[in-house]
This record gives structure tokens, C-alpha cells and sequence, in this order.
């Protein structure tokens, strides 16, 4: 039985995957500041892109959209 | 139930609570608003639009031009308009506000503890309550493309 309700316990917890830890999007206004966005200068990382772009072939993926506020 | 099980259903519970979603009545709160104090069951019989809204968030400066409009065209008809702020510093709030002039009703929230209320997914998000009392839809996020269904829901709880 114990052994049971732990299973169970760990098997629920292991599909919430942890979700309600960190910051909630109501407390997201420090990381929605322009000095927290991890690209300082859009200029300058396109430029970093391009040179990526022509060295490997490769382009895209290194970026992720929205200002911090969860909602896309 | 032993203290083991009670502990595991607590661990379990806690866990798992961002699953919870707010359903049924809506979790009354009294705030501190513009001029004076802003209590959500003073407003019982009336659907309110009940807003989230913060100074950092982009997606709400787009919404207020729209939540004045509809301001405008349903407060005759019965809707009550309040907009929750969740800033950290009520200075940063009255800046947005001096950009972004609201003509419904603002209330201050800095410790954050209605949106917890409402388990809020997103900034920012907004719940129509019906005349009994009952959350009756929610959205989370802004999008102009979408103000059509938005007003349908307040029109739909209107008539509710």
C-alpha cells in the first residue's frame, strides 16, 4: 500500500514536472527589463549570426521570442 | 491516514498545483484603488471585467485603448471595469498611467496576492464574472486579433 502511494506520488509529481517553481508572470518585471535580455545588441548579434551563418552553413535556433511577460 | 500518506498527499498536492485552475466563484479581494478602496463583492450583480495588468507588459499597453472602448459601450450596461495592477513599485504603475490614461477602474496589488488568488498563467490575463459571482471566461494574454471574441464573452455574460 505504501509502496504503492509512493509510486503514485512520484509518477504525478515526475508529470507536473515541477511546473510551479520559479518566477510567476506577475513577478516578471525585472526580467522584463532590456538589460536582462540576453542579447545586449540586436545589431551585433545579427552580425555574429552572419559570420555563423557563413562559417557553418548553418542559421537559426539561437534565439527564442517574447519580453518576459509569458504570454507567448 | 498515517503521517506518511498525509505527508505524500501534501507533497503530492504542492507538486502539482500550478494544475489547479480557477473555476467557479471568483475569490473576492478588497484593494487599495485610485481614490479610495476597491472591493470586488461590492460589484455582486454586475459582470465584471476583471483585468491583470502590470507596467512591463507590453501586451497590456496594447489592451487599454481597447478596455477604455469598452468601457465606454458597456458600463451603461452594467459592467464593471477593474484593472489590477501587479507592480512591484506603485510609482511605475502611475508613470504607465500617465502614458496610457484609463477611464475604468485601477487597483494597486505590489504584494501580488490576487493574481496568486487567480493562479494567473500569464500577464496579462483577464476573467468576466458573472452577476452571480461565478468566473465565466478567462484569457490569457492580449491580442488585437482577437477583440471580437473577447467582446462576444462580455456580451454572452450579460445575458448569462
Amino acid at each position: 500500500m505504501r509502496k504503492k502511494l509512493l509510486v503514485l506520488s512520484l509518477a504525478v509529481t515526475a508529470v507536473s514536472a515541477c511546473s510551479n517553481l520559479g518566477v510567476e508572470p506577475w513577478e516578471r518585471d525585472i526580467l522584463a527589463k532590456p538589460e536582462m535580455q540576453p542579447v545586449a545588441s540586436a545589431v551585433d548579434a545579427a552580425f555574429d549570426d552572419h559570420i555563423y551563418f557563413s562559417k557553418e552553413a548553418s542559421s537559426g535556433g539561437a534565439s527564442f521570442g517574447g519580453g518576459g511577460c509569458g504570454c507567448n | 491516514m498515517n503521517i506518511f500518506n498525509a505527508f505524500l498527499l501534501g507533497f503530492t498536492l504542492l507538486a502539482t498545483q500550478a494544475f489547479a485552475e480557477v473555476s467557479g466563484d471568483a475569490p473576492g479581494f478588497t484593494l487599495q484603488g485610485v481614490d479610495g478602496e476597491i472591493n470586488l463583492a461590492d460589484y455582486k450583480g454586475q459582470v465584471v471585467y476583471l483585468d491583470f495588468w502590470a507596467s512591463w507588459c507590453s501586451p497590456c499597453r496594447d489592451s487599454f485603448p481597447w478596455m477604455n472602448a469598452m468601457q465606454g459601450k458597456y458600463a451603461d450596461k452594467g459592467v464593471k471595469f477593474i484593472a489590477v495592477n501587479v507592480d512591484r513599485k506603485q510609482a511605475d504603475a502611475e508613470a504607465f498611467l500617465q502614458k496610457t490614461p484609463a477611464q475604468f477602474t485601477i487597483a494597486f496589488d505590489p504584494k501580488g496576492k490576487t493574481p496568486k488568488l487567480y493562479d494567473l498563467m500569464g500577464m496579462p490575463t483577464a476573467f468576466i464574472i458573472g452577476k452571480d459571482g461565478k468566473i465565466l471566461h478567462h484569457h490569457i494574454g492580449f491580442n488585437a486579433t482577437d477583440i471580437e471574441a473577447y467582446e462576444h464573452h462580455l456580451q454572452q455574460a450579460l445575458q448569462h
